[in-house]
């Protein structure tokens, strides 16, 4: 049961989701000044041992994906498998309407060739696999995601325009509120503050 | 430390001219985009929004009086079946071609300078999409019955020709329609979050939370996000290639001469990119100006676009000219005299003005001077729109009105209905055009931030050792929570 639990963790916290502790503590969010710190101070979480953080930012930051030691996206895979789909779609559809369902002889042409059913396969094909690449962008992103801890800080509300923040989760095994807070300042962090799941921010700042 | 960069679209490099005017920040960036969405309505947008619902209206009017008594309202004759509605439905989808391939296909062709314009090229691709599905659904005749096009299972067993070219047409537009929408959707989330953050009333923070889905600018998203929209753009630049092809064949797999040419596929889809970037920069050059972007919409920006306008409207002139060889070429007589009648024959006017809107007048953009005019620009992205409408009415009414027996010859002019009806289309287009500027962020604030160069986490290396505030006095520690 608990390894189950661990897993379910495991998962959401590859979408960003991570858990509060039973305290409320849900993890210290670090402010920094620009995305070559955030860079930096995410290199170094990720030496010092922790795995549950995340970073926010305006915008994507080039090498951040390596910094934090997260692997290749696996939206590639399903889009692929979505594209599969719809060729699949493509040609059973035009064939079994065509040769099947309702074979219509007309000047003694094949029921079904695959020149005159390509257009139509290109396009399932390009839909389903776009469809599937959106669908699976957001489910593994876990979004839609209404509720979101870090959305009470009156600071963090700056990562969508040119604020750039480090979060560390609480339920990280290595987390410890003095020493976790210790290493963001010294990465260099401007500002740091303490989130709870339920409820607001420690209101030190204010 | 090197560092692969994980997307298609990489920051400039060090000696190439910066891609926006002034010093901006990234926070000038959110401002700037975001205050339209905020501030009052602009006595003038309520003007201008008047004006369009004014087409529309007369749009609709135009649909409703066209369903209560049939096609016949429209100039249609015999043999010219196909008049004002395909012209229209192939111009505006052409427009509609412009979007998708900035976005797209210089994504992937790694052209920073799209980011400032890719978002209300998009929309207006959505909308200049929505305008050209109208044509063919009304022009069916009975639109209650238009469903048949789409496999559904019905009492009569019926299935769609999947064979015909008009039926491939159904699904290649409404399939660019539905990936456009989901990849301008896509773009927009983060933007969307930032205008959330921003919002000040509860009721704007709730609507725009649903809509950007609680998107939290969190890397682990933006590493499956940005391979999603990667991956949109790969999907979405043959899309946008195939769209037209297809819309090219609705003509060039029949036996008419004058249509039936393989040379269409291409030359159709560069008149579409020809015609859609003109009309990104008519609408440009007025918004940019009116809302104040000049920054971030710079000069820059347009006159590369108008190097793709030369470009296109050469291969499309070089096409002209080389249907003409290939009618000679050919030996074929009903070819040969399709080609002569259209350059000399009842529509030689029609022919002339397309041959100088869309070879002759973008020339001018040979000179830099030209082409980094406003006003210039401007005239020439209407001329170019002109000649592209023209260009479809050349090709679909001269090559019917004069096919294999004379004896059925005809002259086609359009009904007052044709006329309004298409200029209706225009009402449509600028209401949800100025929709869009009112309540959609404009520019793709995210995209923008990501090029500029402070966005580059080695930007910041020559200042101390990398990490932020090693030697900035500004680092003032805060006060600490677990004191």
């Amino acid at each position: 049961m608990s390894t189950l639990k661990a897993i379910i963790g495991d998962v959401k916290a590859s979408m960003g989701i991570f858990d509060g502790r039973d305290d409320d503590l849900y993890g210290l969010l670090a402010e920094f000044r620009n995305p070559g710190a955030l860079y930096e101070a995410a290199g170094a979480v990720r030496k010092a041992g922790y795995r549950r953080f995340d970073v926010h930012s305006p915008f994507p930051i080039h090498g951040m994906d390596r910094a934090m030691g997260l692997g290749n996206s696996r939206v590639g895979w399903f889009t692929a498998l979505g594209g599969a789909a719809g060729l699949t779609l493509g040609v059973w559809l035009q064939w079994w309407t065509g040769s099947v369902d309702y074979p219509l002889n007309i000047s003694g042409k094949p029921f079904f060739a695959v020149e005159p059913s390509i257009p139509i396969i290109f396009e399932l094909t390009i839909l389903f696999a776009a469809l599937t690449a959106v669908i699976s962008m957001f489910a593994l992103n876990g979004l839609p995601r209404p509720y979101n801890p870090l959305f009470y800080s009156k600071r963090f509300a700056r990562a969508t325009d040119d604020g750039f923040f480090l979060h560390v989760a609480a339920s990280d095994p290595r987390f410890g509120l003095e020493e976790t807070e210790q290493l963001l300042r010294d990465l260099g962090a401007t500002h740091v503050e303490i989130l709870h799941d339920r409820g607001t921010t420690d209101g030190h700042d204010e | 430390m090197s560092t692969v960069p994980h997307s298609a679209q990489t920051a400039q490099a060090i000696d190439d001219p910066p891609l926006f005017g002034a010093d901006l920040s990234f926070h000038d960036v959110t401002e700037l985009v975001s205050h339209h969405t905020e501030k009052k309505t602009p006595t003038a947008w309520f003007g201008a929004f008047a004006l369009a619902n004014a087409g529309l209206l007369l749009l609709v009017a135009m649909i409703a009086y066209l369903f209560w008594n049939g096609t016949g309202v429209w100039g249609l004759n015999n043999p010219v079946g196909w008049g004002y509605a395909i012209v229209n439905f192939v111009f505006w989808v052409g427009i509609g071609h412009a979007g998708t391939l900035i976005s797209a296909i210089l994504f992937l062709f790694r052209q920073p300078w799209r980011t400032a314009i890719n978002r209300s090229a998009e929309a207006m691709t959505i909308f200049a999409v929505m305008c050209a599905l109208i044509f063919p659904t009304i022009h069916v005749g009975r639109v209650w019955v238009i469903y048949w096009t789409l496999p559904i299972p019905n009492q009569m067993e019926m299935w769609p020709q999947f064979k015909s070219p008009l039926l491939w047409d159904v699904f290649a537009v409404s399939v660019y329609f539905m990936v456009s929408a989901t990849f301008w959707y896509v773009g927009m989330v983060p933007d969307l979050a930032s205008l959330r953050d921003r919002a000040r009333s509860l009721w704007r923070r709730r609507v725009l939370g649903v809509l950007s889905m609680g998107w939290s600018g969190a890397n682990r998203h933006w590493r499956n996000y940005e391979k999603a929209y990667l991956l949109l753009a790969a999907l979405a630049t043959p899309l946008v290639l195939s769209v037209h092809s297809v819309v090219s064949f609705d003509f060039a797999v029949s036996i008419v001469p004058g249509w039936h040419t393989t040379i269409f596929p291409p030359y159709f889809v560069a008149g579409a990119i020809f015609s859609g970037f003109a009309m990104v920069v008519t609408l440009l050059v007025i918004s940019r100006k009116v809302y104040g972007l000049e920054n971030i919409i710079t000069v820059n920006h347009l006159e590369k676009m108008n190097i793709i306008i030369l470009l296109t409207g050469t291969i499309v002139g070089f096409a002209y000219i080389t249907e003409f060889f290939i009618a000679w070429y050919s030996g074929v007589p009903y070819e040969q005299y399709a080609f002569l009648n259209r350059a000399f024959g009842p529509y030689a006017w029609a022919y002339w003005i397309m041959m100088s809107c869309n070879l002759l007048f973008p020339q001018f953009f040979w000179f830099k001077k030209l082409r980094r005019s406003i006003p210039f620009m401007f005239a020439v992205s209407i001329t170019t729109n002109i000649g592209m409408w023209f260009e479809r009415f050349v090709i679909t009414v001269t090559s019917l009105h004069r096919d294999y027996l004379p004896s059925s010859w005809d002259y086609y002019s359009p009904t007052a209905v044709d006329i309004l009806t298409f200029v209706g289309t225009f009402g449509l287009f600028f209401t949800l055009f100025l929709l869009f500027l009112r309540f959609a962020p404009m520019v793709a604030m995210a995209e923008v931030k990501y090029v500029m160069p402070q966005a580059d986490p080695h930007f910041y290396e020559g200042h101390g050792d990398g990490r932020a505030g090693a030697d900035e006095p500004e680092v003032a520690p805060s006060v600490s929570p677990t004191s």
